[in-house]
């Protein structure tokens, strides 16, 4: 049998372990959540509905495993605080004039699918989010991948609520003006209006 | 009349939790007039449906 469902569960391998680094930004971790994941996959094989997606399938396993280790982490090495962030908080309204108007007209970033198309946009955007501080990455993993509540991210973590909406502001900012400089800035022409 | 520096922080925020119903009517009325918050707003979608669908295909 060429196309067992071992060898799918090996194919899935590398993205499985690309999106775990991505979250946990630790080989050795990712390599267990992955290796936990592909064990369960096995085991479970028989509550996979093949009419789903096997990825599909995989990474919404993979992403309660990386929900458990996170867990484990935070209670293991809490989130540094954001005071001892080197205060950027203030960074972003250099964007703004003092009468509130933007300094610079925001970009037009023109059809998301023009670029969601292509591959090479993911290896930007992952660029970019590895870039990230880790105590702005792990909130907004959780939020944007892991696609967990507010305030089940901010309980998980013991931060105040709107700790966690600063950190989330910061990171959505970050990767905004990552993405403009590495993918929209000599993309001119794909997609825009 | 909420400045665009305001409303670029209740977009980000409405990303993450309920905005009051006076936010959102401020953000709405805000956004029909001013079109740099709405390339904005349009930015902030783009990014959630990036990070939805990594690690693509």
């Amino acid at each position: 049998m060429p196309d067992d469902f071992e060898s799918q569960l090996e194919r899935a391998r590398p993205t499985l372990m690309r999106f775990a680094v991505l979250q946990l930004r630790d080989e050795q971790s990712a390599e267990d959540v992955v290796q936990d994941t592909l064990l369960a996959a096995l085991q479970g094989r028989e509550k996979f509905a093949g009419n789903a997606q096997l990825k599909t399938w995989l990474v919404s396993i993979l992403k309660n495993k990386i929900v458990d280790r996170i867990r484990q982490r935070s209670r293991e090495a809490p989130l540094p605080s954001l005071d001892e962030d080197e205060g950027d908080g203030d960074a972003f309204d250099a964007l703004f004039a003092a009468d509130g108007h933007w300094q610079e007209k925001p970009a037009a970033w023109g059809n998301p699918e023009a670029s969601l198309q292509q591959s090479r946009f993911y290896d930007v955007m992952e660029l970019c989010m590895k870039a990230l501080p880790e105590n702005l990455a792990r909130v907004f993993t959780m939020r944007e991948i892991l696609e967990m509540e507010t305030e089940e991210i901010c309980k998980e973590l013991a931060i105040s609520t709107s700790n966690c909406w600063v950190v989330l502001y910061r990171a959505r900012m970050r990767l905004r003006e990552c993405l403009q400089l590495k993918w929209f800035g000599d993309n001119v022409g794909v997609g825009t209006e | 009349m909420k400045t665009c520096k305001e409303v670029h922080h209740l977009v980000i925020e409405g990303q993450d939790r309920q905005l009051s119903l006076m936010e959102r009517i401020s953000v709405r009325v805000h956004l029909m007039m001013c079109g740099a918050c709405r390339r904005f707003e349009a930015q902030m979608d783009f990014l959630r449906q990036a990070l939805r669908r990594f690690p693509g295909d």
